[in-house]
């Protein structure tokens, strides 16, 4: 159970002078769930977005599911899922739509692409609206169809940016639910971040807390809170430790604009 | 096993073809753009033909000034339509659309090319509305069945051109503010230095330079011959055709070049 789906090598992503991923050095178990927690501008979504493909690396080098991130791009591209932080399904279509399109192109076979779309609306709990635009659909219920749509093609990792962002506690146990579910029927290893300390602590199996693109802390929850030594501590003083500062203070302005509009979107 | 792995362009053309339908579906949910995008060719033909045609000002020699437009006119709101198709993308960027699309494994050749054949399909209504106007008008068209089949692939091919342009423009730019500033910079000169409303010999030396540089005027050309009855090609059919699927495809490969950057 202990097979490596996630290798990261001394990953690194510069923007300028402004080195936005460190030298990362991670790897990830085939069904774990795992978490990058940090602050706004700490490297997450860089990170994930050199592991989606949709950025070069500047040097360093990553395996997802077996292939490299800037050889084998189309590989990991069928290899994976994705839900980024911004609403990524289309409101002017039905949610079965949205499904479909996806269905024809990740090639899911003619035959099995109805029975496939049909159980990932049930899975995620969406069977009734499916045919309604998803511009009517409340925020969870947009989350849990990006989530549907992202796993379709049955990916073996599965890649989620704050995909809890912008959404009531109810919705957000509801999402949780769902993606515990699909881990536990499928195998998925869950890849996120995050920046709610309490969803970390519940659901990850490990932690990474990144720091100025660094990984400054990586382990359990346990491990974690046991590495500060002397009494018990929380996560939050944990990452306060490793991360300087509490968690939702910095980010630039593109940041914290582009998660209040999703935000407002989901809400 | 699947076809984009085992045929590249069997892979590529189904993809195509994917996009497009999804784009197309979009239409089917709300269709008032259709509506709203007829008011424009009513107007210049309506208004600015009947003036330019009393006045005389025009010499198109034995064609009359309102058959000499009525294909300017449908090149005109094609380009007009597709230029701005990139602020779509704009759009679905600032969602994560674009970034989940680029994350799966479809060519991206097909994910510009598909929106541009999407544009091309909404850009028919323009040909209809167009044609309608022309009828009332009484300009003399030409119903032969080949004719009317190129007026379609001429109109779907322009607007694919055009709106990869616009595609490109909006990969440069990136945000909604900047991206119709440099549309609107680029409209009226594309429009104007081409022979959509006059003849290219009216215009100076320098600006005929131009105009034949324009992949515009050679859209202009193939709708007037199809269009018209009994029109004949300024720089004949196959330099047209020539001239803007090269201009498309070198388009088209640049935009998938490009496409990635607006996941950046």
């Amino acid at each position: 159970m202990s097979e490596a789906v996630l290798e990261i090598q001394a990953l690194t992503r510069r923007f300028g002078a402004f080195t936005a991923v460190d030298t990362l050095t991670l790897s990830v178990n085939a069904g774990e769930v795992f978490s990058l927690l940090g602050s706004n501008g700490a490297g997450k979504t860089t990170t994930i977005k050199m592991l989606t493909t949709l950025l070069q690396p500047s040097s360093g080098e990553a395996r997802v599911a077996g292939f490299s991130i800037t050889s084998q791009a189309v590989n990991v591209r069928r290899s994976i899922g994705y839900v980024p932080q911004a609403v990524s399904v289309d409101g002017s279509l039905t949610g079965y739509e949205n499904l479909l399109i996806f269905a024809k192109l990740y090639d899911l076979p003619r035959n099995q692409q109805q029975a496939r779309i049909k159980e990932a609306l049930e899975f995620m709990d969406l069977t009734a609206e499916s045919g309604r635009l998803v511009s009517q659909y409340s925020g969870g219920m947009v989350r849990r169809l990006e989530i549907a749509q992202a796993t379709l093609h049955r990916p073996r990792v599965l890649f989620l940016d704050e995909p809890t962002v912008g959404l009531d506690p109810i919705a957000r146990d509801a999402v949780w639910k769902h993606l515990v579910d699909l881990r536990t029927n499928y195998g998925t290893t869950l890849f996120f971040t995050t920046h709610y300390l309490e969803e970390a602590e519940s659901y990850c199996d490990r932690i990474a807390i990144m720091h100025r693109g660094k990984v400054a802390a990586l382990g359990t929850c346990k491990e974690l809170e046991a590495s500060l030594g002397g009494g018990s501590h929380t996560l939050d003083e944990v990452f306060v430790h490793y991360a300087g500062s509490a968690l939702d203070s910095g980010g630039t302005f593109r940041d914290v604009s582009a998660e209040r509009a999703t935000a407002q979107r989901l809400g | 096993m699947t076809a984009t792995f085992t045929y590249p362009f069997i892979g590529l053309i189904e993809k195509t073809f994917v996009i497009t339908e999804f784009e197309l579906r979009k239409l089917r949910h709300d269709f008032t753009e259709l509506v709203t995008r007829a008011l424009q060719p009513a107007l210049w033909l309506l208004i600015f033909g009947q003036v330019f045609s009393r006045s005389g000002a025009m010499h198109t020699g034995n064609i009359p000034y309102l058959d000499f437009i009525a294909p300017g006119i449908l090149a005109q709101s094609v380009l007009f339509v597709a230029i701005f198709y990139g602020i779509n993308v704009i759009w679905e960027r600032d969602l994560g659309i674009v970034q989940k699309f680029l994350v799966s494994p479809t060519p991206r050749a097909a994910l510009v090319l598909g929106k541009g054949f999407s544009a091309g399909t909404r850009t028919l209504s323009q040909a209809v509305v167009v044609y309608g106007l022309s009828l009332l008008l009484g300009v003399k068209l030409s119903w032969r069945p080949f004719a009317l089949l190129n007026v379609v692939v001429v109109v779907v091919l322009a607007a694919t051109l055009f709106s990869t342009f616009s595609l490109i423009i909006a990969c440069i730019v990136k945000t909604r503010e900047r991206f119709m500033g440099v549309g609107q910079v680029l409209t009226m000169p594309l429009f104007f230095a081409s022979n959509a409303i006059y003849p290219t010999a009216m215009m100076p030396g320098w600006l005929q330079v131009i105009s034949r540089l324009n992949p515009l005027t050679y859209v202009v050309d193939a709708l007037r011959t199809f269009m018209l009855a009994g029109s004949t090609s300024t720089f004949s059919l196959r330099q047209d055709y020539a001239v803007i699927l090269l201009a498309g495809t070198v388009l088209v490969f640049i935009g998938a070049r490009l496409y990635p950057r607006l996941a950046t």
